[in-house]
């Protein structure tokens, strides 16, 4: 994979045994980019868990809706940057009220939210139109 | 959720046989720790030699675990974790909640 742009978008119906093909191919992106100096292998294995992760949360909240819903997740991956953008049709969040998990008192949740902003470099979730958006981006130099 | 059984006399070892652990199939490793559990065997071995990936929904459910096991005065312990999934492991801090293993023979060994 050279320094062209590449822009991946993928459309699933709201169930979970898709999580491992959109991981996958988080993870077969990640292990491709030449141009990142950094170590590879591991970032492809957070690209794995990030989209896991953003998928699984836009599932999580699509479920009090329709059953047909479905999630998009749109990846875009340019020389300096790669942008991840995970669509949902749920009622939403507010990110900033997500706590930060207590090391000391593990909970079984939450630590999703807080594997995004630990592995990439900025989160954003804002409602656009009739869906919400999940925007993550990580500098890739 | 692939998984199977070894009996031992005091520690059962649970064999996860998934390369992945995610919020499609994490439920099912929950429920079958929580059955064994209330089926009286309180001590247990995970062995996660196949799993090559773990989200936070797998590392909740293996925490559940431990909390469950802890609340019947026994213990899940882990072995054979593969170097990403530790990685994670030491990402929420969960190598200090959890008595990991390099193998199932050492968890065997290391309790009375």
């Amino acid at each position: 994979m050279g320094t062209a742009d590449i822009q991946v978008e993928v459309i699933i119906p709201t169930q979970t045994k898709y999580l491992d093909l959109i991981g996958c191919i988080g993870e077969r992106l990640g292990r491709e980019l030449e141009n990142f100096t950094g170590d590879r292998e591991a970032l492809a294995y957070y690209l794995n868990l990030v989209l896991t992760e953003a998928t699984a949360n836009a599932i999580k909240h699509a479920k009090d809706c329709r059953p047909e819903d479905t999630v998009r997740i749109s990846i875009n991956i340019q020389a300096d940057e790669l942008n991840i953008k995970v669509y949902d049709h749920g009622q939403g969040f507010d990110l900033e009220t997500v706590p930060m998990p207590d090391f000391d008192d593990p909970k079984e949740n939450g630590m999703g939210i807080y594997f995004i902003k630990t592995l990439m470099d900025s989160v954003t979730y804002v409602r656009q139109g009739d869906c919400n958006v999940l925007e993550i981006k990580k500098h890739l130099t | 959720m692939k998984l199977t059984l070894e009996k031992n006399k005091n520690f059962n070892v649970v064999w996860v046989q998934e390369e992945r652990i995610d919020a499609h199939n994490s439920a099912g490793l929950k429920e079958y720790i929580l059955n064994l559990l209330e089926e009286g065997e309180h001590n247990l071995v995970v062995q996660l030699e196949q799993v090559r990936f773990i989200d936070s929904s797998g590392l909740g459910a293996l925490l559940s675990g431990y909390k469950n096991a802890a609340s019947r005065s026994g213990k899940l312990v882990l072995s054979n974790i593969q170097p990403q999934v530790l990685a994670m492991f030491e990402l929420t801090r969960l190598n200090r909640v959890f008595e990991i293993y390099l193998d199932v023979d050492e968890a065997l060994a290391n309790q009375t």
